[in-house]
């Protein structure tokens, strides 16, 4: 289980970006964290990371502290971030270096397979598509089976049905282990897609606003009226996290309302 | 020089790959050959020139003469000698002031401490003209080869230390971060990361390195010396036979652009994943 307690960070130059963040979030639940921009939410990941110390509070996997990258912990970013003069397969491989040649050579291949680049794997990386791209950063965090694997906006540079297609892409993968996933998004659809239960938070400071469960069984069919519901639910619960005075959303769009000008 | 003709290679990444297939050919060949019609049709013509007896080319000594030079130099044996001795000189600069070169801009590019203590220092003394340097030299290690090499390695530092540092400075820090979340040591980090993020700017100050060595060891050799081919271009001067001076020049020329031409083949294994390099050469 990862633990969350009370996590804060400001920066040096007096940016309070994160105010006593708790939550627990159980092995294999899919988390979606959602929040205008400014609310820290990268922050977090990162704290989680073990990239940047939390100023205050404590991340706790598994009963040990989390203050360093963690052998437990992967993470995709935003960007692949493939190193460049390495081949896709090496690339895979990057996070098996402590295996032995024929042992990594295995599971790169497994992998490759499992992301359908097989016939890529003695490609560079600027060979790639961005989708492409992507789905090597997401077997290359894998192959080592984390614990816990966080997404920072991991599929947000990309055009709308390449994404679809990764979401589920990433859904199938998660099956094999069942990792831990943390998503941060900003794509309301793509929480309620993928998570278990949606976090929002709230800006200045970043804090944990609200929090909804999406009880859907998988596969989610994005068109169903309850998918719609739950895509609402969210979506109010962010505007009030930001403030924004929506009391009822569906009176806004009422009859001759969106043609007042 | 090497910067200056890559860039045009630079802005061009991803030639189209239509044009990949039967045209390159031709234009791989075509293209150089292109660039040295007009320095040929220059020599023909002053040959020309010459051969009508237009011009004495006394001064100014035709293609043929120039070669005839050369030609000469090379069956007494004088050519070796000459090169030899220049080759040696900037061997030697050059390894003495990449070794040191490299070191310094590794460690003033990794630790920020010693930038802010060494850095200055060293750009201070960059902005000496490097051939202020050479009554002191030779007031110091003599006039014989030591001077001479250290005038070269010298030369050769600056560039490749401000290379190494600046590679190393802008190594994007999103990669370096990969390197983190796989919980990489301090060696494993320089040798899996640094390293290579750094390679193609080394070799890019490598190249830039080498030419200011050529350019200083006829400093060098201009200043006193008894063989090399800087020798061979004083030699040329005092004794009045411009056809030496333009063979001399001419086997410079030779020489650099083949050593440059050396690093980048050497290089260039390591350099395949690169997007620019090699790939958009041809185009």
């Amino acid at each position: 289980m990862l633990a969350l307690d009370r996590v804060s960070k400001t920066y040096p130059n007096g940016v309070q970006a994160l105010s006593r963040f708790s939550a627990e979030i159980r092995l294999g639940e899919i988390i979606a964290i959602i929040g205008g921009s400014g609310c820290g939410k990268s922050t977090l990941l990162r704290a989680i990371a073990g990239l940047d110390r939390a100023s205050a509070g404590t991340v706790t996997l598994d009963n040990e502290a989390i203050v360093s990258p963690h052998a437990k912990i992967g993470i995709i970013f935003q960007e692949p971030r493939l190193l460049p003069w390495l081949s896709v397969a090496d690339n895979i491989g990057f996070g098996l270096a402590d295996l032995p040649a024929a042992e990594r050579r295995e599971k790169v291949a497994r992998a490759l397979e499992r992301v359908g680049l097989a016939e890529k794997a003695q490609a560079w990386p600027r060979e790639l598509s961005g989708g492409q791209a992507q789905r090597v950063a997401i077997a290359r965090a894998l192959v080592p089976q984390p614990e816990v694997l966080l997404l920072d906006e991991p599929f947000s540079a990309l055009d709308a049905f390449t994404r679809r297609d990764l979401q589920d892409h990433l859904l199938d993968l998660w099956a094999d282990t069942r990792p831990t996933l943390i998503l941060v998004t900003h794509d309301v659809d793509e929480a309620v897609v993928l998570a278990d239960r949606v976090l929002v938070m709230r800006p200045r400071p970043g804090r944990l606003f609200d929090q909804i469960e999406i009880n859907l069984g998988r596969p989610r069919d994005r068109n169903s009226p309850l998918f719609e519901n739950f895509k609402r639910s969210v979506l109010t619960s962010l505007d009030r996290s930001l403030d924004r005075n929506v009391p009822d959303r569906d009176a806004t769009q009422g009859p001759g309302q969106a043609m007042w000008w | 020089m090497a910067m200056i003709s890559d860039a045009p290679a630079l802005q061009q990444p991803s030639e189209p790959a239509e044009s990949a297939a039967a045209p390159s050919r031709m234009a791989r060949y075509a293209r150089p050959i292109l660039g040295l019609l007009l320095p040929l049709a220059l020599a023909l013509g002053w040959e020309l020139v010459v051969w009508l007896g237009w011009s004495n080319g006394r001064l100014v000594p035709p293609p043929s003469r120039v070669f005839a030079t050369i030609a000469e130099l090379a069956r007494s044996g004088e050519l070796v000698r000459h090169v030899i001795a220049t080759l040696w000189r900037v061997g030697l600069g050059f390894a003495f002031g990449v070794i040191a070169g490299t070191m310094l801009g590794a460690v003033s590019g990794y630790w920020s401490l010693a930038r802010r203590l060494l850095d200055p220092t060293v750009q201070a003394l960059r902005a000496i003209p490097s051939l202020a340097w050479v009554p002191l030299f030779i007031l110091w290690l003599g006039i014989f080869e030591t001077s001479k090499v250290a005038l070269i390695a010298v030369g050769v530092f600056f560039p490749v230390y401000l290379g190494v540092m600046g590679a190393i400075l802008s190594v994007d820090r999103k990669i370096v971060e990969v390197g983190r979340t796989f919980r990489l040591s301090g060696p494993a980090m320089i040798r899996r990361i640094l390293l290579p993020a750094v390679l193609p700017a080394y070799v890019v100050s490598l190249r830039v390195g080498l030419g200011l060595g050529w350019m200083f060891v006829v400093a060098a050799e201009l200043i006193g010396a008894s063989e090399g081919l800087g020798y061979l271009l004083l030699d040329g001067q005092q004794l009045g036979k411009p056809a030496q001076i333009l063979a001399a020049i001419v086997i410079f020329a030779i020489l650099g652009k083949l050593t440059d031409w050396l690093i980048e083949v050497a290089a260039a294994p390591f350099l395949r994943w690169q997007d620019a390099f090699g790939r958009a050469k041809g185009a």
